[in-house]
């Protein structure tokens, strides 16, 4: 165990952690500004702005000795012994003095910055910076220019910490962004004729600490105190990375990664980022409708569940294709009411999209070509209940549907994601339920249409391509007319009061072994399912 | 607060004498306030025939308007303050990118639901560049609801009906320009 001391207060660390002083800092509760300087990128120490005073503690005598000078903490180790003063006058007048140096240049445009509510620079000006601006320039505007598809600078507004540059080395390999010019003519720019355009440049906006690189996508369409910030999980792929859902009045205006060393690390890529815009779509399905041979009868959720619960009574021969779009409780619940009707039932997994390859990245970071959020978890929940798991392809291919009662089609998928033969198969079974967000082959040909929700609409938890469950509340209400599938899943089975995700969650975790991990409280960066996967072969092994 | 803190001070009621228990001197005193308004000048004046005097349309919280720059594009850079700083939520604001070179953000519909406006003048208060303003314009009336929600040529028209009686504030105010 090593000790550091921070404002003379003793912080233990780990002897294999290798902590810098504004993360030692940190776990004293200290906060250390800082500009350049992010976990994720390698250390610059350019910005100046965590300068701190730092010393050595005499193990033998105890006695402390200084250093005359003020350092960057982000560049010097906490080791055993390390002193550390972030609250001295000299830190101080170190740090209102690198703000005012920002300062100087910088173009007093937070009005019309995107930036402005959640700026480094806002934030430390406030509580590092002076009250007075002594320099007679005052400039107003920034020149700006685009730097690819996705992200537009403003050169006067950066502050050059060169977060985005080492961004585009380190973590995509691509380096697009470079600094030209030297001193205070210093700006980021690319190459003429080379705009960056790599599959995660979105995250460069996240890194700017300053209004200085801009979503063109987000651009001046919400200010950002307006926007209430939700945690969810993405469901563009099967990384399931975790994100920040930022919305206003049940409008999503974007995503934002969310930090977790598990999964996405501090990233996200440009795909899960602004694929989104689905969810608003115009053409989003909102009205439950019934078909009888007298005609299609438009319904109220009341009168579809019950049209509902007498099809599944009177169906004995069932079949469920559950999609991979689904949590894992909404399919736990759908599996258990298909048993329910029919207890031999067939249970299939919705076809499952698939383009292009695995990507990865540098560090780790893997955009999968399998892109829906829960194929891990919905098979697993299909295995319990049925064994094995039929793929929709076969289920397709080997069912004579005409056999069937009914047939309950699960979709969500933001593609087309049927062919018209599949749902000229599919619409030969007596009854065919179709739950979608949007229309479909099999939708045309449904005899009972449900409308169903988005990712950010849902609760529950998803399961990633490495066996991680996140769990998520809604982050926005769906259109009027939609209802989310777990809760029509949980009226179905007849339970009382509001849909409850964390209840069936238990209950999930408690019937199938693979879900045991999940029984508690699932803590924000999710749970390693496969976690007592070692113990079980141990134990295997000496038995 | 408990009853026995130090820094409450304990004020016993004081005893009233002769005079104040027949109330004839507090009687006397309305009575002398009555009959000095009697005789005193007016201060009613009956509206409609007649207008009311502004005091000082400097302070005066009436009807808004979004002021123009000198060469006639609304002012507004749609920042939103105005927006943040109203309680009542009346201000509904769309910005976008500026189709001029100088300017990077303006407003492409600016909406007042004037019914819903409390008059407070935080608004004005709160506008960064000083493009929205109060006037003094107080007979604000209308036939329909539709009708009392200003865009923002309704308000840019409030600022040329109004701009040669009343200058931008911000000119006499210190403010920016």
């Amino acid at each position: 165990m090593a000790t550091v001391i921070v404002n003379g207060k003793e912080i233990e660390i780990g002897d294999d952690e290798r902590l810098n002083g504004i993360q030692v800092a940190r776990r004293a509760g200290v906060d250390v500004p800082h500009y350049c300087w992010h976990p994720g990128l390698s250390v610059v120490a350019s910005c100046r702005m965590c300068l701190v005073e730092t010393g050595r503690r005499d193990p033998a005598t105890g006695e402390i000795s200084m250093m005359p000078k003020v350092v960057p903490g982000c560049q010097t180790p906490a080791t055993d012994n390390t002193v550390f003063v972030t609250d001295s006058d000299k830190v101080k007048a170190a740090r209102a003095m690198v703000e005012e140096d920002l300062l100087i240049r910088h173009p007093i445009d937070c009005p019309i910055c995107d930036k402005a509510g959640e700026c480094a620079l806002q934030d430390y000006h406030f509580k590092h910076g002076r009250e007075e601006r002594r320099a007679d320039l005052k400039p107003f505007t920034s020149r700006r220019r685009p730097m690819g598809d996705t992200v537009t600078l403003f050169v006067d507004r950066c502050v050059m910490c060169t977060r985005c540059v080492r961004f585009t080395r380190e973590i995509t390999g691509t380096a697009e962004l470079m600094v030209i010019n030297r001193g205070s003519h210093e700006e980021i720019d690319i190459f003429p004729g080379y705009p960056l355009d790599n599959k995660m440049s979105g995250n460069v906006v996240d890194l700017c600490p300053v209004g200085a690189l801009g979503d063109k996508d987000f651009l001046y369409s919400q200010r950002v105190w307006f926007m209430k910030s939700h945690d969810g999980v993405c469901a563009g792929c099967s990384t399931g990375c975790s994100i920040k859902i930022e919305e206003n009045q049940d409008r999503i205006y974007r995503l934002k990664p969310r930090e977790n060393r598990h999964v996405n690390q501090w990233w996200m890529c440009d795909e899960g980022r602004y694929g989104f815009k689905y969810v608003h779509n115009a053409e989003r399905q909102i009205q439950p409708t019934v078909f009888t041979a007298e005609g299609a009868t438009a319904v109220e959720w009341p009168e579809a569940q019950s049209h509902l619960h007498n099809l599944l009574k009177n169906s004995p021969k069932l079949a469920v294709v559950v999609s991979p779009f689904l949590t894992v409780e909404e399919a736990f619940m759908l599996c258990k009411l298909a048993k329910q009707a029919d207890p031999d039932s067939i249970l299939a997994l919705g076809p499952v999209p698939q383009s292009g390859q695995d990507e990865s990245f540098a560090n780790g970071f893997t955009i999968r070509a399998e892109k829906c959020p829960n194929r891990r978890g919905v098979e697993k929940v299909i295995g319990h209940f049925a064994g094995q798991t039929t793929s929709f392809e076969d289920f397709v291919a080997n069912t004579d549907c005409s056999s069937l009662d009914a047939v309950w089609v699960t979709g969500g998928y933001p593609q087309d994601w049927m062919t018209t033969d599949q749902a000229t198969k599919l619409s030969a079974a007596g009854q065919l339920i179709v739950q979608d967000i949007f229309t479909s082959p099999a939708w045309e040909v449904a005899s009972v249409r449900l409308p169903g929700v988005a990712f950010a609409e849902r609760e529950g938890s998803y399961v990633n391509a490495s066996d991680r469950l996140q769990s998520f509340e809604w982050a926005i209400r769906p259109p009027a007319g939609a209802m989310m599938e777990g809760r029509l899943y949980w009226n179905l089975l007849g339970e009382m009061g509001m849909y409850d995700a964390q209840r069936i969650r238990q209950m999930v975790a408690r019937e199938i072994a693979f879900f045991a991990p999940a029984a508690g409280e699932i803590p924000a960066e999710g749970v390693d399912l496969r976690i007592n996967q070692f113990a079980q072969t141990n134990s295997e092994v000496t038995a | 607060m408990k009853a026995n803190d130090k820094r409450i001070d304990w004020v016993e009621e004081p005893k009233l004498g002769l005079a104040g228990r027949m109330y004839l001197p507090l009687i006397l005193g309305g009575l002398t306030t009555t009959s000095k308004h009697l005789v005193s000048p007016k201060v009613t004046v009956s509206y409609p025939d007649q207008e009311p005097e502004i005091g000082n349309p400097l302070i005066y919280r009436g009807v808004h308007r979004l002021n123009k720059d000198e060469q006639g594009r609304v002012k507004c850079v749609a920042c939103f303050l105005c927006a943040t700083a109203c309680p009542a939520h009346c201000i509904d604001i769309i910005g976008v990118e500026s189709p001029w070179p100088d300017r990077e953000k303006y407003p492409e519909s600016f909406v007042i639901d004037e019914l819903r406006c409390i008059f407070c003048g935080m608004c004005e208060e709160a506008c960064p560049v000083d493009a929205i303003e109060l006037t003094s314009l107080y007979n604000l009336t209308g036939r329909s609801r539709e009708e009392m929600i200003f865009d923002k040529e309704k308000l840019l028209s409030v600022y040329d009906a109004t701009k040669d009686k009343e200058p931008m504030k911000s000119t006499q105010l210190g403010g920016t320009v």
